[in-house]
């Protein structure tokens, strides 16, 4: 009898934290986690694609100096940036990475248009498998981006719903920076070439 | 018979339901076909014995490898670029088995001239991007230039086999077990069983009398069973134990002085039951559950 109180207060006790949302914020906090280490992980896949397209274009079209430059700088400064899971706690450092990771987007997209003057390189068996690998890798970012857009939106909703909230606010959990409209809008649109005369660095994403 | 007249009523009615739901599509994007067959061809390209030898193909090579290959044709995927209405379908039909995540997706969208291979987390390191451009440039689009859209297919697909057994991905056989429905836990039957049962039981034991009431009860966990599970067997399963239990145990008697005290107020934290690849009940077909993360190449003809 007294064991079966028991159990039955300990499935009350269960149902109650589970009722005020801290077990739910657990789960989506575990999965935005999740979901940002998938970026993480496709923006480094890309990152390590890098030395190598540019060590190939330079074999057909080592006079490109400016774009090569561009990419191989872009490059460097991902680098630079700490990519931790905690960056996702951090909304400034969180946009200067997104913005670093956009400047080697379009750096190598530029590089990409600038390939396609060069038959040789494009017909290059290395080149094509490479550039299929980064085409791929950047739709894995895509899909990447876009799940963690979606389990972030479900954190936030559920960190400023009520009554979650008040749970998210005893346990100090914020709600977390999401990649913006203005990135998209970056990420989108087509980069322009323009081979008359020096190109500066792309402009960083207008903030929204 | 009266009754067996009823089940496949309701059985009809369940997939009709799941059908509209997908044919109806999400915000002007272009809908999803449910997944009823290894080869869906939305265009009306293919004929019939076209279709049904690619099928026998994609079966065969299932049963011998366990690796899931499926095809889809579809005139267009506009709005979206093909690559993300690629991944969508993906995600709704979760081709492959899960853990594996070894299955694969072929998408032609005949009036955008494009094509996809799109490929699950666990073939990606054979059927590499490059390796899945190639196969779309060389095996297939030739074909498709000339507008032979089965031989094309057909090419492809032998080819994209041909690869993955190269590489040695035979996936581990399935599981003889009987295999409980993603998103059904455990700790879900439990609480049923550890709360539902007695408050049930012992308010309606109270109302109706013992057998009357234990049979009411289990009916009603065997319906909740159903709805959270989306399972006739979990159902069947969850009804019989307990009827099992309110008749035979007595723990009704027990909690059912106290009964109205447990009533539980406003669920718990929802969420958490999402009904994975058996949606719809019927249709002889579907994915296991594989997981995509936007692998695979596309090209055009």
């Amino acid at each position: 009898m007294l064991g079966r109180l028991a159990a039955l207060v300990a499935v009350l006790a269960s149902l109650a934290l589970s009722g005020c949302g801290y077990n739910q914020l657990q789960r989506q906090d575990e999965s935005v986690k999740a979901a940002w280490s998938e970026v993480l992980n496709q923006y480094q896949r890309r990152a390590d694609l890098v030395p190598n397209l540019v060590n190939t274009v330079k074999g057909y079209a080592a006079h490109e100096q400016q774009v090569l430059t561009e990419v191989t700088n872009a490059r460097a400064q991902v680098g630079a940036i700490r990519a931790t899971p905690e960056l996702i706690n951090d909304p400034a450092a969180f946009e200067k990475f997104v913005q670093a990771q956009n400047q080697l987007q379009s750096a190598l997209s530029r590089l990409l248009l600038v390939a396609e003057n060069y038959p040789n390189l494009k017909a290059d068996a290395l080149f094509r498998d490479l550039q299929s690998q980064l085409e791929g890798t950047e739709n894995r970012i895509a899909v990447a981006r876009n799940r963690y857009i979606k389990s972030v939106q479900e954190f936030n909703t559920t960190v400023r719903q009520f009554p979650t909230n008040l749970t998210a606010m005893v346990f100090k959990m914020d709600v977390k920076p999401n990649f913006t409209v203005a990135d998209e809008g970056a990420v989108s649109r087509p980069p322009t070439v323009d081979f008359n005369k020096p190109q500066p660095a792309p402009a960083p994403a207008p903030k929204s | 018979m009266k009754r067996f007249a009823l089940l496949l009523a309701l059985l009809l009615a369940a997939v009709a339901h799941a059908q509209s739901a997908w044919e109806s599509g999400t915000d002007g994007l272009a809908p999803i076909p449910p997944l009823t067959a290894r080869v869906t061809d939305r265009t009306g390209t293919l004929d019939a014995s076209q279709r049904a030898a690619l099928e026998d193909k994609l079966a065969a090579w299932e049963s011998k490898t366990g690796n899931q290959l499926v095809v889809l044709m579809v005139p267009s995927t506009k709005p979206e670029p093909i690559e993300a209405y690629s991944i969508r379908v993906a995600e709704a039909w979760k081709i492959g088995r899960k853990g594996a995540d070894n299955g694969a997706v072929f998408l032609v969208a005949k009036d955008d001239r494009k094509m996809r291979i799109e490929v699950g987390y666990g073939l990606e390191g054979v059927l590499t991007d490059a390796m899945a451009r190639r196969i779309i440039s060389d095996d297939v689009a030739p074909y498709f230039r000339d507008n032979r859209f089965a031989a094309g297919i057909d090419a492809g697909v032998t080819r994209i086999m041909q690869v993955v057994d190269s590489g040695g991905t035979v996936a581990p056989p399935p599981d003889k077990r009987a295999q409980v429905p993603r998103g059904f836990n455990l700790e879900t039957l439990l609480i049923v069983l550890f709360v539902g049962v007695p408050l049930v039981g012992g308010i309606l034991k109270r109302v109706f009398g013992r057998l009357l009431g234990s049979t009411f009860g289990a009916g009603i966990i065997g319906v909740g069973a159903w709805l959270f599970a989306g399972s006739m067997a979990i159902a069947l399963l969850a009804g019989f134990v307990a009827l099992v239990v309110m008749l035979f145990l007595g723990v009704g008697s027990t909690f059912g002085r106290r009964g109205g005290m447990y009533i539980p107020t406003g669920g718990w934290g929802g969420g958490g039951f999402r009904g994975g690849g058996f949606g719809g009940g019927g249709g002889g077909f579907s994915g296991g559950g594989g997981s995509f993360g936007g692998g695979g190449a596309s090209g055009g003809w």
